[in-house]
């Protein structure tokens, strides 16, 4: 039973980073850049949905909508501001300006909130039965691990099934091609970045109701190990993010129980390592051969 | 005058890739741009489709100045490029990339991959197969359906042929004779200077950057000189 306990509480840590990974992932398939903002992004959504819920006094979904709207504002914002800019530019101006950026939030924060910790009050009220908490299964992880399967399910018929999608994922393969269907393709990067930040939001609101903790610097951590999940599932791909935020989840959490919690991040990176070194592309990374 | 090319300069970094070119293509036309590699026939493709610049000159299409218009606007224009190298998108499915040759439209995309698969019967074999597990010559196939999709007044191909097995390139070259005869002004480029011609009505010779020779295709294939330097001899 206990290991019945940890399972879950990997799959509900698993999903958050599955949910943060899907933003690193759809902007790294369509503008070939990591984000290293993106962690920070989850950061604003917790604040943001803090203060609707404790200063505003405002309903928790309508909270989490706030935070949404707030958050892919910002992501486009960020975009449009910080990264467009250096479209044409080496990638490692843009890595640095992304770090810039992550910086910038941390900062920004610091100064609106201050570092005291916020204790969170968590988005989700209802309680399980006793007979289900016994065994470990929180409302909140019930909560978390659902909203990932739907998120999961409508962004994969999103970019398989609607127009819009299908112009993301010419984009993500060649840009310029994609532009002579007649597709926008910064339309299409903004895009992008909307529907990251929207579920970074998410994912704020998610992490903070189950640690209830709210730093400035509550993002990076979890913004690192979510992109550790994108690379280890194969970066550009959607399952891969799910696969391998999943994964990574259920890798800490009994890394933590069985071995060391001092180790268990340790773990969690060795494991990266050893995949990469099998397959290089991660485990659903496609690798495409030219042809001509 | 469907497209009117004129002056166009355009420069890679330091290197001037195109010197003063200009050309016209009249409506119901195949005009071929023939010349050597690296003469400057897909930088002039490049900057009339809007994913180059020219630093002078003007194009203009259909009376409309298009040389500052954005690349993804021109394909509601009229204007369609299939490009060197095809660049389908290889992990779609044939049928997702006609759907994104005909992205600017919000009907009749039935009708149009009707169409396209009545041209390409290969394709709608195919049609739920993703694009890279094509051959070369289905993939040039589908290259060019999706550019039929936006159903283009100027239809510009470059290189076609390129990297494909002779009774393929006949084939292609049958198809860009039956698009013609169906009402599609074609702007050709192509290496194979000898079946270009062929289908052409009239055809620029580029060396270098500029235009050196214009003529009806017919002349040129007479010509001493492009027989001697483009049509082996």
């Amino acid at each position: 039973m206990v290991f019945f306990s940890y399972l879950i509480s990997g799959i509900s840590l698993g999903s958050v980073y599955a949910i943060i990974a899907l933003g690193y992932t759809m902007v790294y398939g369509i503008a070939k850049m990591l984000n290293f903002a993106h962690g920070d992004v989850i950061m604003v959504g917790g604040y943001i949905s803090f203060c609707a819920i404790s200063y505003l006094s405002l309903p928790p979904a309508v909270a989490v909508l706030l935070a949404m709207v707030v958050c892919t504002v910002l992501g486009v914002l960020i975009e449009g501001l910080a990264y467009r800019p250096l479209r044409q530019a080496g990638s490692l101006a843009v890595l640095i300006t992304a770090i810039g950026v992550s910086y910038f939030l941390q900062n920004a924060a610091q100064l609106i909130w201050g570092v005291t910790p916020k204790i969170y009050t968590s988005v989700v009220s209802f309680r399980l039965p006793n007979s289900l908490t016994r065994l470990g299964l929180s409302s909140e992880a019930l909560v978390t691990v659902l909203s990932c399967v739907v998120i999961m399910v409508a962004l994969t018929t999103f970019v398989n099934k609607t127009k819009m999608g299908k112009a993301m994922r010419a984009c993500s393969e060649d840009k310029g091609a994609a532009q002579l269907m007649g597709i926008n393709v910064n339309a299409t990067i903004s895009m992008t970045f909307a529907i990251g930040s929207a579920l970074a939001a998410i994912a704020g609101v998610l992490l903070c109701s189950a640690y209830t903790t709210l730093l400035p610097t509550t993002g990076s951590m979890p913004g690192i190990k979510a992109f550790t999940a994108a690379v280890f599932g194969g970066i550009g791909s959607i399952p891969g993010a799910f696969v391998g935020g999943l994964l990574l989840g259920i890798i800490e959490s009994m890394a933590k129980a069985y071995i060391s919690t001092d180790l268990a991040n340790a773990i969690v990176f060795a494991v990266l390592i050893v995949v990469l070194l099998v397959k290089p592309t991660g485990l659903l990374g496609k690798y495409v051969p030219e042809k001509v | 005058m469907l497209l009117k090319v004129e002056d166009i300069n355009v420069y890679y970094g330091a290197i001037h890739a195109i010197k003063g070119v200009s050309f016209e293509v009249e409506e119901g036309e195949i005009v071929t741009l023939i010349g050597a590699n690296g003469a400057g026939k897909s930088t002039t493709l490049k900057t009339v489709s809007g994913l180059l610049r020219s630093k002078t000159g003007s194009i203009t299409f259909e009376d409309k100045d298009i040389s500052a218009v954005q690349p993804h606007k021109l394909v509601a224009h009229g204007l369609a490029h299939v490009p060197e190298g095809r660049r389908v998108f290889l992990q779609m499915t044939v049928e997702e990339n006609l759907e994104m040759g005909a992205y600017v439209k919000n009907t009749g995309v039935e009708e149009g991959l009707a169409k396209v698969y009545e041209l390409f019967p290969r394709l709608r074999e195919r049609r739920r197969q993703i694009a890279g597990t094509l051959s070369g010559g289905e993939q040039q196939m589908l290259a060019m359906g999706r550019a039929l999709m936006s159903e283009p007044k100027l239809m510009m191909l470059d290189e076609p042929s390129m990297g494909l097995a002779p009774i393929l390139v006949d084939q292609i070259f049958e198809i860009i004779q039956s698009l013609h005869k169906a009402g599609t002004t074609i702007l050709l480029v192509e290496q194979n200077a000898q079946m270009a011609l062929s289908v052409a009505d009239r055809g620029y010779v580029l060396e270098t950057g500029k235009v050196v020779k214009s003529a009806a295709a017919q002349a040129l294939l007479k010509d001493e000189a492009v027989k001697a330097a483009y049509l082996g001899g």
